[in-house]
């Protein structure tokens, strides 16, 4: 049976600190599957993002995450990375002294070599790394500046897509990717986002916002409050929750 | 402090320094800076400038003074260093003599001249080094027999870097101590770059005590990596100084890479103005080595700046000081005093003593200091391992993006390259399959 899910979340509880986040968690998604987790702040969407990808300021404290067919818990976050993990962050970090260019390729090539395919070398990662940018509409400069260091918002969102693209993992968390920005942005970016969608890949994409969903049409959602999936429904719930608001889900 | 070490030393540099050919000028300077370093000896924990740097490892052996013992060291050894061939002149001294078999001079524009100086010692040599002030100095000063001389006369600017190395030629059994000595001397308006590179041969432990000079005429510009990467045996004392006339313009860079134990000290006189220093460092311990930089500028007159980055890597069980001194005397108006100090702990036993001081004594002055002591970002290393490098390719780049900052700014990009290649490997951060480009 544990072949068909692409990951399986169980009953998964998580710490940071002292307090509690994640009070069992049960999730899962197949191949080819969109998932979207939706919540107020504080519920833990970002904490069950940063568990997925190996962010190491939490513990898990019951359950587990099984991905294609392996313990995820055990593997270092690079490990992830190889077999196919890939969270586009929230908050992608600024990297004064990288340059971006040399990050995606050095990812790139590592993930490549994992895959048993071969390295890149300049030339093609160039021209690469060119075609997918036109995807997210972002400026060519970026490439020889530092990583994410003085990028706008918009701009941090489009590396964390581009990179995305570029890696083309299996499973991809989108972590409040639309956050922050304006609709011509939020279009650009989910179109990228929908140009990876195929048969073998799956995504988990977390917002706040039921407008994203409008874009990247998700095949299931789920609310999440205060750590626990308080409801799951197609993709008609986005517009309920639009409506309703997050209130009336607190303490069902 | 070793006292008996002091006392063998004194009569060392009393000898060295009566028994030297020259001129009478230079017989002088020997003999007063010996006078001066017997009555100092070896510096000690309770001055000030050496609370946190023990002088013991230069008491360690009986070293004795070098002799041109260029044994064993062919062209094919030097180039085994593998530091970058140059497209510029190279000037090969070891222990501290001249070397003219394993140099490659070319022929340099415009009067420019590279000597000996044990062949045309400059008139003016050591009227930067207070011998009273820094003793190890004065030893070299009694002691050196040879060492480099280059005269860029007035308005000419050299379009390749000229390139000084300073070779230690160790012997397992009979440690040694060497004085390399250069004098530059960058007439007003010239325009030059210059290497100086302390490299060494052999195992065994060797003293260097080296001692740089330049002075710079209005308007020149003058660039001068020092760069230290001797075996782990290797002990070095340096002092550089330099007198920076109107309008001119010093960038120094320093970066240690290398050797057991190195104390660095640097005496900068901005000595009218519009003159402006930039003095960058960077330094790598690892093991237990001991890394120690001094900064003294002397602000003396109105509107000239200053501006110190140094910045330090300290690994296992390393340390590093850094002291920075700022002197800013009460004619020097309109003063540009910028000094910072960061640096990136490595290993869990690494430390870093740090003390950045201004003086002031002028009110209409900018003047900024600060140092930093951390860790490497755990957020960007989470950001750099989720995209698939491994934790020790991670750390190498957030490492070689820390040293970046400094390498950056070497006008030789060729030498940025390779000592950023040095940096990684003297580190030993391991390659990890897939993670390198």
């Amino acid at each position: 049976m544990s072949q068909e899910w692409l990951i399986e979340i169980e009953d998964l509880h998580a710490r940071a600190g002292d307090a509690e986040i994640l009070r069992g968690i049960d999730l899962k998604i197949g191949p080819g599957e969109v998932h979207a987790i939706m919540g107020p702040n504080g519920s833990g969407k970002s904490t069950l993002a940063g568990l997925l990808a190996g962010k190491p300021d939490f513990e898990v404290t019951a359950g587990s995450i099984r991905f294609r067919g392996k313990d995820l818990l055990e593997l270092e976050p690079e490990e992830r990375a190889r077999q196919g993990m890939f969270l586009a962050f929230q908050y992608p970090v600024e990297i004064p002294g990288v340059a971006n260019s040399y990050f995606l390729k050095a990812s790139l090539n590592a993930i490549r070599s994992a895959r048993g395919e071969e390295e890149l070398d300049a030339i093609e990662f160039l021209s690469l790394v060119r075609e997918k940018m036109k995807l997210v509409e972002m400026p060519e400069d970026l490439m020889s500046r530092a990583i994410n260091e003085g990028f706008s918002g918009g701009e941090k969102k489009r590396n964390e897509v581009l990179q995305m693209l570029l890696l083309e993992p299996t499973f991809a968390v989108l972590d409040e990717t639309d956050s922050g920005l304006d609709i011509d942005a939020l279009r650009t970016i989910s179109s990228g986002v929908n140009h990876l969608r195929s048969p073998e890949r799956s995504m988990l994409v977390i917002t706040h916002y039921q407008r994203l969903l409008d874009y990247i049409v998700p095949d299931h959602i789920h609310v999440l409050s205060e750590g626990r999936i308080v409801r799951t429904g197609g993709k008609e719930l986005a517009v309920e929750l639009e409506e309703k608001g997050y209130h009336w889900l607190e303490g069902a | 402090m070793s006292d008996a070490a002091s006392d063998r030393l004194g009569r060392l540099a009393t000898e060295t320094a009566a028994a030297a050919d020259g001129p009478a000028w230079l017989g002088d300077l020997r003999t007063a800076a010996a006078g001066h370093f017997a009555e100092q000896g070896l510096p000690h924990g309770k001055l000030e400038e050496w609370r946190y740097t023990s002088t013991r490892p230069l008491t360690a052996h009986e070293f004795a003074l070098s002799t041109p013992c260029a044994e064993g060291v062919d062209r094919a050894a030097l180039e085994a260093l593998s530091f970058p061939v140059y497209a510029c002149s190279l000037y090969v001294f070891v222990n501290g003599f001249f070397a003219p078999e394993l140099s490659a001079p070319k022929a340099l524009s415009g009067r420019v001249r590279a000597e000996s100086l044990a062949v045309s010692p400059a008139e003016g040599l050591g009227q930067l080094v207070d011998t009273k002030l820094h003793p190890l100095a004065a030893l070299n000063t009694a002691c050196f027999r040879d060492g480099a001389r280059l005269v860029i006369p007035a308005g000419i600017r050299l379009e390749q870097p000229i390139h000084v190395v300073f070779l230690a030629n160790g012997s397992p059994t009979e440690p040694a101590t060497s004085f390399p000595r250069l004098f530059v001397d960058a007439g007003a308006g010239s325009h030059a770059r210059v290497i100086v590179d302390y490299v060494s041969l052999g195992e065994g432990p060797h003293w260097t005590n080296s001692v740089a000079e330049a002075t710079l005429g209005a308007n020149a510009e003058l660039e001068v990596a020092i760069v230290q990467r001797e075996q782990r045996e290797v002990v070095h004392s340096s002092l550089v100084a330099a007198r920076l006339d109107r309008d001119s313009r010093l960038s120094a860079h320093t970066l240690t890479l290398g050797g057991a134990w190195v104390r660095n000290d640097l005496s900068i006189q901005l000595a009218e103005p519009g003159a402006e220093c930039h003095l960058n460092g960077l330094f790598l311990g690892t093991g237990e080595r001991l890394v120690d930089n001094h900064s003294m500028v002397d602000h003396a007159v109105p509107h000239c700046s200053s501006h110190q980055l140094y910045k330090g890597v300290l690994d296992d069980r390393s340390r590093g000081v850094f002291r920075g001194r700022v002197l800013v005397r009460p004619d020097a108006q309109k003063t540009d005093a910028q000094q910072s100090n960061p640096n990136l702990i490595l290993g869990d036993g690494a430390e870093v003593d740090t003390k950045p001081q201004l003086e002031i004594h002028a009110d209409d002055v900018k003047c900024s200091h600060g140092s930093t002591i951390g860790r490497l970002d755990d957020d960007a290393l989470f950001y750099l391992r989720a995209r698939g490098l491994a934790e020790p390719a991670a750390r190498r780049l957030l490492t070689r993006a820390f040293a970046g900052e400094i390498l950056d700014r070497i006008g030789e990009p060729a030498l940025a390259e390779s000592l950023g290649q040095l940096l990684q490997e003297r580190l030993h951060l391991d390659d990890a399959p897939g993670a390198q480009t």
